[in-house]
């Protein structure tokens, strides 16, 4: 509603100042800028401050209609953990509301519902005041500003710029967020559970219980399992996806006509747009179960979710980045490097394996390193297919579990989030995140070095 | 299609009409002097050239002779590089790149069904306008050709054969103490002549190059010129070029190419003294081109 009213104050504030602008320039001023910036200006004195305001009084509100609201109960019920007085806080919001609540009957409950209520009529009618007033001084003070000394052009694009920025910031802001909480988080269940338990411990069964005196309310947190889990799947896919999507990235860049390329390549970055629960139920009902029948038949016990059947998937679902990152370097290579080899005498393959390779090498390997980070970060197929225990074991053909899949089984359903249980999350996460990153920044070294090269 | 504006008259309504590169060819008339020479190494007889439709070489006729070298030039776009590049069949990496005519090699049709371009090529080697050395050391750059045909019998033959290619290319005593560093580490000029000695490593007979120096400053070229004469001895070359003195200083016959055609061939002497037709005249004055 106030938001309502403050976009058609600025649009008005657009038009009068535009019009004001075109007005002056008529009688002969000599305006810096077009009538159209002086509007924008205009418009913008009179949004920013109200908006601001505006978010500043709606953040504040509710911390400031508790505050007070607390302050009109007796003191036993403020002596109450802060739990409990969050309920009944909420009661008095509920009351004061309308809606329904156990205890209607409760005389001090009721007065303070009827304070709140008072208070927040209050600080709806100043905020609306507080915030019409600014949008309408904004506006004259805008209006004021056109004049000849005004360079309305300037101040506008200095403001969507000022825009841009903040958004973009909004993002960075997040994501240092993400990883600052994560990070808090771990250093908790590292004071909780020590570090070398942790990275050392070969033993992975977070399942505290919830009274002490039932079996296993420990807990144990060894790491190593999950993470050679993770290497085991990963490894198993790269050595499907760096041969295949090697080679199909040298057929296409070298052999394939322009023809076969222009339809080949978009077929095989399909494979990269299959959202991964399918390639998820594609390993746990079709390939794990096939690999079970396969292993019986030649006297093998495959488990039925096994680390063989969901690397072999992920080595699938990954081909299209080793094939498409390693073909754009292949490509890069320039024609003269073919074009001397050819001219010694040697025949394509040999100049492909010689020369056009070894140039693009650099290339191809930040290509798997990107590869391999996307299949640690893998989640769903695993979860699918690869089981939950945490078997150390480097045989393919049992069950293990990633890092992934722990966090996911961690956090799903319900949960205190200060148990050691839930903060192990936030450790494995961190633990994935501090892999990629590093395999990320290395990768992309690598290409960039590879670029450079070249240019 | 108004590729070229000329004095000529006969060409003058090139300006005015539209003309097919066709009917300007065929107003080129026949080459003038002698295409032909005893014993040639290599005979070009006949070649049209064409890149899918449009034809970039006219029934070329071209010997090439041993122990001695030839120059190519005319204006840019005139089919240099693509007759050339005919001689080794480098045209067969461009799909679209059709060749008719006889091109023979010892009196061998290099375009032959058992003739394999691969071998040819080994044969017939070739020297880019950039130089472009393979980003290994410089030593692998040399023994890469006779690794590929097994030219050497063990690593010492080896040895022999890249310290030779180099030294013959001119470069050694610039790089023998840092074989084993990248070739792209090399200044242009050393690049280039690492790139000769890589060709001559393959011990072929006879070396094309592509306007070896036109990426070089006049001391590497000048370097590279002498390199060309004493190359001489040992093969028969062929040389592209835009600089009329280079031409004049290396090449003991001359051809001069327009739109696809040779218009005049003989010793270099004579055409760059007394140029029969009116185009080369015109080109070697420096009045177009
Ligand atoms: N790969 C190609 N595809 C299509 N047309 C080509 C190709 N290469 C050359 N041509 C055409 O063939 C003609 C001759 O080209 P070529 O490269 O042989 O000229 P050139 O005499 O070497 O010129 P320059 O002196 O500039 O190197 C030109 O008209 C060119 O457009
Ligand atoms: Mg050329």
């Amino acid at each position: 509603m106030l938001l309502l009213v403050v976009f058609v104050l600025t649009a008005c504030a657009y038009v009068f100042g535009r019009t004001r602008a075109a007005t002056l320039r008529k009688n002969g001023e000599s305006l810096h800028s077009l009538p159209r910036y002086y509007g924008y200006l205009t418009a913008i004195y009179t949004a920013v401050p109200a908006l601001f305001i505006l978010a500043f009084w709606s953040a504040a509100e509710p911390t400031y209609l508790k505050h007070s609201t607390t302050n009109t109960l007796p003191a036993e019920i403020r002596a109450l953990p802060e739990g409990e007085l969050n309920l009944v806080i909420n009661d008095i919001k509920n009351i004061a509301t309308g809606g329904i609540t156990q205890n209607t009957d409760d005389a001090v409950r009721e007065s303070s519902a009827q304070h709140y209520a008072d208070r927040k009529n209050t600080s709806q009618l100043l905020k609306s005041i507080f915030v019409v007033l600014a949008s309408l001084l904004g506006a004259l003070y805008g209006l004021s500003k056109i004049s000849v000394h005004t360079r309305a052009r300037i101040f506008v694009e200095r403001t969507i710029m000022t825009v841009l920025i903040a958004c973009s910031c909004i993002a960075i802001f997040t994501t240092v967020g993400i990883v600052l909480s994560v990070l808090f988080e771990s250093l908790r269940f590292f004071n909780k559970v020590p570090f070398t338990e942790f990275a050392f411990g070969l033993h992975w069964s977070p399942q505290t219980s919830i009274r002490a005196d039932q079996v296993g309310s420990s807990g144990s947190f060894g790491a190593v399992p999950i993470f050679a889990g993770t290497l085991l799947i990963s490894a198993i896919a790269m050595l499907v996806a760096v041969p295949f999507g090697l080679m199909s990235a040298i057929y296409l860049a070298e052999y394939a006509s322009s023809n076969v390329r222009a339809w080949a390549k978009p077929l095989l970055e399909i494979l990269a747009g299959i959202p991964t629960v399918v390639y998820g139920f594609f390993a746990a009902l079709t390939i794990a179960p096939m690999l079970r029948n396969v292993g019986e038949s030649v006297g093998l016990s495959v488990a039925s979710e096994s680390a063989l059947a969901a690397g072999l998937v992920m080595g699938i679902m990954i081909i299209p980045f080793v094939s498409s990152l390693s073909d754009d370097v292949i490509t890069a290579v320039p024609q003269a490097m073919r074009d001397g080899s050819l001219g010694l005498g040697a025949t394509k393959s040999e100049t492909i394996k010689r020369v056009v390779i070894p140039a693009a090498l650099p290339g191809i390997v930040g290509a798997i390193l990107l590869a391999v980070s996307r299949a640690i970060g893998e989640t769903m197929i695993v979860v699918m297919a690869a089981g939950l225990t945490a078997n150390l074991t480097i045989n393919p053909l049992e069950a293990v579990t990633t890092v992934t899949v722990q966090i996911v089984t961690l956090l799903t359903g319900d949960q205190a989030f200060d148990s050691p249980k839930t903060l192990a999350a936030f450790a494995l996460g961190l633990m994935l995140f501090i892999t990629t990153l590093i395999l990320n920044v290395i990768a992309l070294r690598v290409v960039r070095k590879y670029r450079e090269q070249y240019e | 299609m108004n590729e070229e504006v000329t004095p000529l008259p006969s060409l003058e309504q090139d300006q005015t009409s539209e003309q097919t590169i066709e009917e300007i060819v065929a107003s080129l008339g026949e080459t003038v002097g002698e295409p032909r020479v005893d014993d040639p190494k290599m005979s070009v007889s006949n070649v049209n050239v064409f890149y899918a439709e449009k034809q970039a070489i006219f029934g070329v006729d071209l010997d090439i002779a041993n122990n001695e070298v030839i120059s190519m030039i005319g204006p840019s776009g005139c089919g240099k590089s693509t007759l050339l590049r005919c001689l080794n069949r480098m045209n067969d990496t461009i799909p679209i790149c059709k060749v008719t005519g006889e091109l023979m090699l010892d009196g061998e049709d290099i375009y032959g069904k058992d003739t394999d371009p691969v071998l040819l090529r080994a044969r017939v080697g070739m020297v880019f306008q950039k130089p472009n050395p393979f980003p290994k050391s410089i030593y692998e750059n040399v023994a890469y050709g006779p690794r590929l045909h097994g030219l050497n019998r063990n690593k010492a033959d080896l040895d022999d054969i890249v310290v030779n290619s180099l030294k013959k290319a001119g470069i050694y005593n610039e790089v023998k103490n840092r074989l084993d560093e990248s070739g792209t580490s090399l200044s242009g000029g050393q690049q280039q002549r690492l790139c000769i000695a890589r060709t001559i490593a393959c011990s072929p007979e006879v070396i094309l190059m592509d306007e070896p120096c036109s990426a070089l400053d006049p001391i590497a070229t000048a370097k590279i010129e002498e390199l060309i004469d004493e190359l001489r001895e040992n093969y028969a070359i062929a040389i592209v070029t835009h600089s009329m003195q280079q031409a004049a200083r290396v090449s003991q016959r001359t051809a001069y190419f327009h739109l696809g055609k040779l218009v005049e061939v003989g010793d270099t002497d004579t055409i760059f003294t007394n140029p029969s037709h009116e185009l080369t005249e015109n080109y070697i004055t420096g009045r177009f081109g």
